[in-house]
């Protein structure tokens, strides 16, 4: 396995455990920004943890032999017709 | 008076955008499904948002925050905002490249190719569909309702789901995908904007601040569930991070996915997922846990917001902000309808034989007819069936679908694998709905209370089937856990034991793998190929 897919699976394991907060199970405290539920906060914290996730799968593997993918169907002109 | 008239105003938009689209539609179907695979990047993400959020995401999360607390946004929106942009960028681009290389339009014409069998496309097109509809059905009964809410009973439920129902007929009809998708801009705005709209709304009127009230919940020993976990079993906590690989075999999913323009439009996609459950999740479920002690004791919790927005909101505005609602219902119920209809098209008409008979043209004409008579027959439906059947259904559908990834991830990324692999998965899935069922049905009268010890199903079988007070357990997991796993297993133990696709089939769907690989690699692949002809 190549250094980079080890590192990011890794770090999809990671964030993906990161997503079982035992630790705030019975806590409501502390209130972030005076209102919020620690237990809601962290899993808001989450959402943006996710898309910072995304952000780095989207630069570091993206599947650029994807994207010059030419269409190999004949007779979709005819079909368009 | 006044929200009727704004929910009016809202639904003439939706038809003027329809009907925009029609002018544009071509009389073949890759246009009319797939909006000629050139759905654009922002368009793309809007809609493919738009297809997955239901009612559910803004009256279900509130109402199930009322009832059960904060720990519902961590069960299903963030888990969802990480799993479900995982499987677009792995998942949803590889479809896309595969629809565009070989003109897929469903799933199931991809499986047939992919395993050389007719059968097995058929086998899941029958599970899909029968997952399927219930979604579609509970979709118009949801718009009914909020209809007749929004109204204060003014549209009565059987006119409020014909209003839903005939705007997404017409939505559907007229315009096809590209009307279907220009409608989900508009829609995916009002309704990521109606969070944040309702939370300042409510929070300018209440007496006192956020905090004071939630400083109330955490301090009463009755109401502390409602800002902790404390009543949220971790297995059922954790088991729910496996329903959101649902979202992409749902057909209208994959189906979007091959509506792009191109793979780039997938990056901006995957990146702002999670953060548009967040803003849509978040102040539903904060709203939710507030209205527990604004609006205490209501019979039917889903309707917290409607009436949060009812005593706290100017008219004109509840009125914009049932609309943001009723966006969420149409927006997944178009995808939905369209998705239904592109299925019967394509895997059955035309796969046996009513294209090369009827051409391009009947083709559209056969699912505009289609769409007519299956949004009636739901509408139908819709009103003679207790919704509780079909929420049940639904509950079971994301399990189904959620167990059927192992089918997709092998067809995409699994040379090995095989039709029988993929049948075994399916009988196995279908298997675990219907002993589901059974076990939800027998348990039903001897269900816990709130906050009440699971029960036992079969105390002879120990803690092997559970019964909470809404689901059937397995040792303290959901279904979906066995049945993922499971599906997983049959995959590839029957593939295994079983002969693979063409060497031709192979090296179709993976054709980078024989010229990238070199020594060992190589001999590898040959030694595959050899294996595949002897299979034959």
């Amino acid at each position: 396995m190549k250094l980079k897919t080890f590192l990011l699976t890794a770090l999809l394991a990671v964030v993906y455990v990161l997503h079982q907060d035992f630790w705030n199970w019975k806590e409501a405290y502390p209130l972030v920004f005076g209102f919020l539920p620690i237990g809601l906060a962290y899993q808001a914290g989450y959402s943006i943890l996710a898309a910072a996730m995304m952000a780095v799968l989207v630069r570091v593997a993206w599947p650029n032999h994807l994207e010059n993918v030419e269409s190999e169907v004949k007779d979709l002109k005819e079909d368009r017709s | 008076m006044i929200p009727v008239i704004v929910v009016s105003i809202y639904l003439v938009i939706i038809g003027v955008i329809g009907s925009l689209a029609f002018r544009k539609s071509k009389a073949n179907t890759e246009d009319f499904f797939l909006a000629n695979r050139a759905v654009g990047s922002m368009v793309f993400f809007l809609s493919i948002f738009a297809t997955n959020m239901t009612a559910f995401a803004i009256l279900g999360s509130s109402g199930q925050a009322y009832r059960q607390g904060i720990g519902i946004y961590g069960l299903m929106a963030s888990s969802s905002g990480f799993v479900i942009p995982l499987t677009i960028f792995f998942i949803g681009t590889r479809l896309w490249a595969i629809g565009k290389r070989f003109g897929h339009q469903t799933q199931v014409s991809f499986f047939r190719d992919r395993w050389e069998c007719s059968a097995i496309g058929t086998v899941i097109f029958a599970l899909s569909v029968a997952m399927l509809v219930p979604y579609m059905i509970i979709s118009i009964m949801g718009g009914g309702r909020v209809l007749t809410d929004i109204s204060g009973g003014r549209v009565v439920y059987p006119l409020g789901c014909a209003v839903v129902a005939l705007v997404v007929t017409a939505n559907v009809f007229f315009g096809g995908m590209r009307g279907t998708v220009w409608v989900n801009v508009f829609q995916t705005l009002l309704f990521l904007l109606f969070g944040a709209v309702a939370v300042a709304v409510i929070s300018h009127s209440l007496p006192g601040s956020f905090g004071d009230y939630i400083q109330k919940i955490a301090t009463n020993p009755k109401t502390r569930y409602l800002v902790t976990r404390e009543r949220m079993p971790e297995r059922y906590f954790w088991s729910y991070t496996l329903i959101p690989l649902s979202s992409i075999m749902f057909p209208h999913m994959a189906i979007m996915c091959f509506a792009a323009r191109r793979i780039t439009a997938f990056k901006r996609t995957v990146v702002l997922y999670p953060l548009a459950i967040l803003a849509i999740w978040l102040p539903c479920v904060f709203l939710g846990v507030l209205g527990s002690q604004l609006e205490p004791g209501l019979k039917n919790p889903d309707g917290i917001l409607l009436h949060l927005l009812t005593d706290h909101a100017p008219v004109w505005l509840a009125g914009i902000l049932g609309a943001g609602i009723i966006s969420a219902v149409m927006g997944s119920d178009t995808h939905q309808v369209l998705a239904v209809s592109t299925m019967f098209t394509k895997d059955v008409f035309a796969h046996y034989g009513g294209k090369a008979k009827y051409g391009e043209r009947g083709s559209v004409h056969f699912a505009r007819g289609f769409i007519v008579v299956v949004t009636l027959i739901a509408y139908i439906v819709a009103l003679i069936t207790p919704a509780s059947i079909f929420e049940l259904a639904v509950r079971f559908a994301f399990s189904g679908f959620a167990a059927m990834a192992p089918v997709m991830i092998a067809a995409l990324f699994w040379k090995r694998s095989t039709k029988y692999g993929a049948l075994a998965s399916t009988l196995w899935v279908a298997g675990w709905l219907l002993l589901t069922w059974y076990l939800q049905n027998i348990s039903d009268a001897s269900a816990p209370g709130p906050g009440k010890p699971p029960l036992l199903i079969f105390p002879a079988l120990g803690h092997l089937f559970e019964r909470t007070i809404v689901n059937v357990t397995v040792y303290g997991f959901l279904p979906v856990v066995p049945m993922v796993f499971g599906s997983a297993l049959c995959m590839i133990v029957v593939s295994l034991l079983t002969a693979p696709p063409s060497a031709e089939t192979i090296t179709k769907y993976f054709p980078g793998r024989k010229s990238e690989s070199s020594g060992q690699g190589a001999e590898t692949d040959q030694a595959f190929e050899q294996l595949a002809a002897r299979g034959r």
